[in-house]
């Protein structure tokens, strides 16, 4: 009998970073060593611990990343809970890669990019822009606007700090939602930031975070001037098959999981909303 | 066309059944029919349709898909899955024979859904051309002629015999597993019956039922429509609908641990549930209407907008028969189609 998708790959934890107070990176690695599948930047893996349930999450390491993957997940429900919980050494169940992925070697080449993150919603856009700044001589300039509560909140502060604002080729721009005594830098909600920084709109913007945050960027951004045929964003429904077959994700005649979980703001316009 | 006396259905059960596992439409204690596996003794029913529909042939209501065994911090992973046994559903009417179809462009579309494969490539479904529609019926509303049914193969009566004819080469293999039984007849008087069923399916109080007002092209003017608020006020979400519906394919994951192993399986489930697209950061179908839009939306303009326009129900009337509020399709296309 075939392979079914159904059936997971098991996935060793071999590192796990804590990121903020509520959100953990952890580093799969295949029982042999190297990664359990490839993937391009945007596509989820379903991971799940047998017994306590299985969910699906972005890979938020680069495919340029030749061995491992890395996820960041912030603790919110029973499964998050139990994945916090891990040691590492822990096996984990692994299946995937599912949906489609950022444009990254079409639409996205050439172009000057911006990325837009609140929150977690950085774990997506971290595996474009490692890919990005992989493959540096195929973009054009790329911009970081990244925002969270507060600065221990803000994810994978380390590599922000060390690699992405050493880095002469990006610039990063960094805010937190209210003023505190070790943060000298932006205070304020990311929409607002947008719009104080009034990014050139000959980019192209990739967006991600908490649909609220989404929604005022998005409005931020046409206020700027910007197409919505310039923006792309990522999704996030409930989903248990990951293939488009068991209904949850389905919004209009799209399934998230496999039609997704990357949309560009126009096609998403086209669907019902419900989202 | 090759016949047999239906005194002698015994006969045939029980030839078909040396071979594989027979499974017919019979009568519960309770007057209602259930697919039942065939023994000696067991009859066909004379109801016109079972409570349940046939999809749990290729899509039971729960099913294993994977055991886990944990042991420290290592997970083993083992596949249960084995070939099925062939089988033959017989007696299946023509709104389910098409739901087959209907569920074939979900689970063997890639990545084929190899538990569903494997009992499709294993099952031989023999039809019954019907006699006696209800006022329930709108099969032909879906293009489907439930006097001459797909499937395999197909039976036909006019009352004294059971006719059957091959619809493909499963069908063919079938019929001639069993063709020692009949013999050559005369199908005067089926054509009578038949002419006689065409004539009830005209005047049946569903027959002029309209598709026309849908389709993959029609999301915005169905979804926004003011009507739904109305049509969904008295759903009381109890998912009786999906559970009958033959083509109603949703399905959740769960993990059960039994002590010895974690035993992954997939069940039934309905968007018509609350905590169907409940997640930890919130729900996008907050309320009823919602829920209730979408089965509707998804049979009649979400899964024809991804099947060449092909809707997603079959007619067979069981939602109409069964909603404790006595809501359903035809209720919710006569309201929309006046949109």
């Amino acid at each position: 009998m075939n392979n079914d998708t159904l059936i997971p790959h098991i996935g060793v934890v071999t590192d796990i970073r804590i990121d903020t107070p509520d959100v953990k990176t952890f580093r799969v690695i295949s029982p042999e060593g190297g990664k359990v599948f490839e993937h391009m930047p945007g596509q989820c893996a379903m991971l799940s611990i047998p017994g306590v349930g299985e969910a699906m999450f972005s890979i938020t390491s680069s495919p340029t990343n030749k061995d491992f993957m890395e996820f960041s997940i912030k603790k919110c429900g029973c499964l998050t809970n139990w994945l916090h919980l891990m040691e590492t050494g822990q096996q984990i169940t692994i299946r995937g890669p599912y949906g489609n992925a950022f444009p990254v070697e079409t639409e996205l080449k050439g172009k000057d990019l911006l990325f837009i993150a609140g929150g977690i919603g950085l774990a997506p856009l971290r595996s474009v822009i490692n890919y990005v700044r992989d493959n540096r001589e195929n973009y054009g300039d790329v911009q970081i606007i990244y925002g969270s509560r507060s600065k221990q909140d803000l994810v994978d502060y380390d590599e922000i700090l060390n690699e992405w604002m050493n880095d002469p080729n990006i610039s990063v721009n960094l805010t937190i939602d209210n003023a505190q005594d070790d943060w000298d830098g932006h205070v304020g909600f990311v929409p607002n930031f947008v719009t104080e920084l009034n990014p050139s709109t000959s980019r192209t913007v990739l967006v991600c975070g908490p649909p609220i945050m989404i929604k005022f960027t998005l409005n931020a951004l046409k206020a700027l001037g910007f197409e919505e045929t310039q923006v792309y964003t990522t999704m996030e429904l409930r989903m248990k098959c990951g293939v488009g077959k068991c209904g949850r994700c389905n919004i209009g005649n799209k399934y998230v999981c496999k039609d997704g979980p990357v949309f560009r703001y126009d096609q998403l316009g086209e669907l019902p909303d419900e989202y | 066309m090759l016949r047999i006396s239906l005194d002698k259905l015994d006969t045939l059960f029980a030839k078909i059944a040396e071979k594989q596992k027979l499974y017919i439409p019979s009568d519960r204690e309770d007057g209602s029919a259930e697919y039942m596996e065939w023994s000696e003794g067991r009859k066909l029913s004379n109801a016109l349709n079972t409570v349940r529909s046939a999809k749990e042939f290729f899509f039971p209501q729960t099913e294993s898909l994977v055991d886990f065994k944990l042991s420290g911090k290592n997970i083993e992973v083992i596949d249960i899955r084995k070939e099925t046994e062939d089988f033959v559903v017989f007696g299946v009417r023509a709104c389910d024979a098409r739901s087959f179809g209907i569920l074939d462009k979900v689970f063997l579309s890639d990545p084929v859904d190899s538990y569903y494969q494997n009992r499709r490539n294993h099952g031989t479904i023999v039809t019954m051309a019907c006699t006696r529609p209800s006022e329930t019926c709108f099969c032909t509303a879906f293009g489907i002629d439930p006097t001459a049914p797909e499937g395999d193969a197909a039976c036909f009566t006019d009352g004294s015999f059971l006719y059957i004819k091959a619809n493909n080469d499963r069908g063919e293999a079938f019929v001639s597993s069993v063709s020692s039984l009949f013999e050559d007849g005369d199908t005067a008087e089926l054509e009578k019956v038949q002419a006689k069923t065409k004539e009830v399916l005209g005047i049946l109080p569903l027959s002029g039922l309209s598709t026309e007002a849908f389709g993959g092209d029609k999301l915005n003017k169905l979804f926004g429509s003011e009507k739904w608020a109305e049509l969904s006020e008295s759903c009381i979400g109890c998912g009786t609908c999906t559970f009958v519906c033959p083509t109603c394919q949703c399905y959740d994951i769960k993990d059960f641990n039994t002590g010895h192993e974690i035993k992954r399986f997939r069940c039934w489930d309905s968007c018509m549930y609350s905590d169907f697209t409940k997640m930890a950061h919130g729900n996008p179908r907050l309320t009823q209407l919602e829920r209730f839009r979408q089965r509707f939306m998804h049979k009649l303009v979400y899964f024809p907008a991804n099947n060449n326009g092909e809707l997603g129900c079959v007619g067979c009337g069981r939602c109409l028969t069964k909603c404790p509020i006595s809501m359903n399709i035809v209720k919710v296309m006569k309201a929309l189609e006046a949109e």
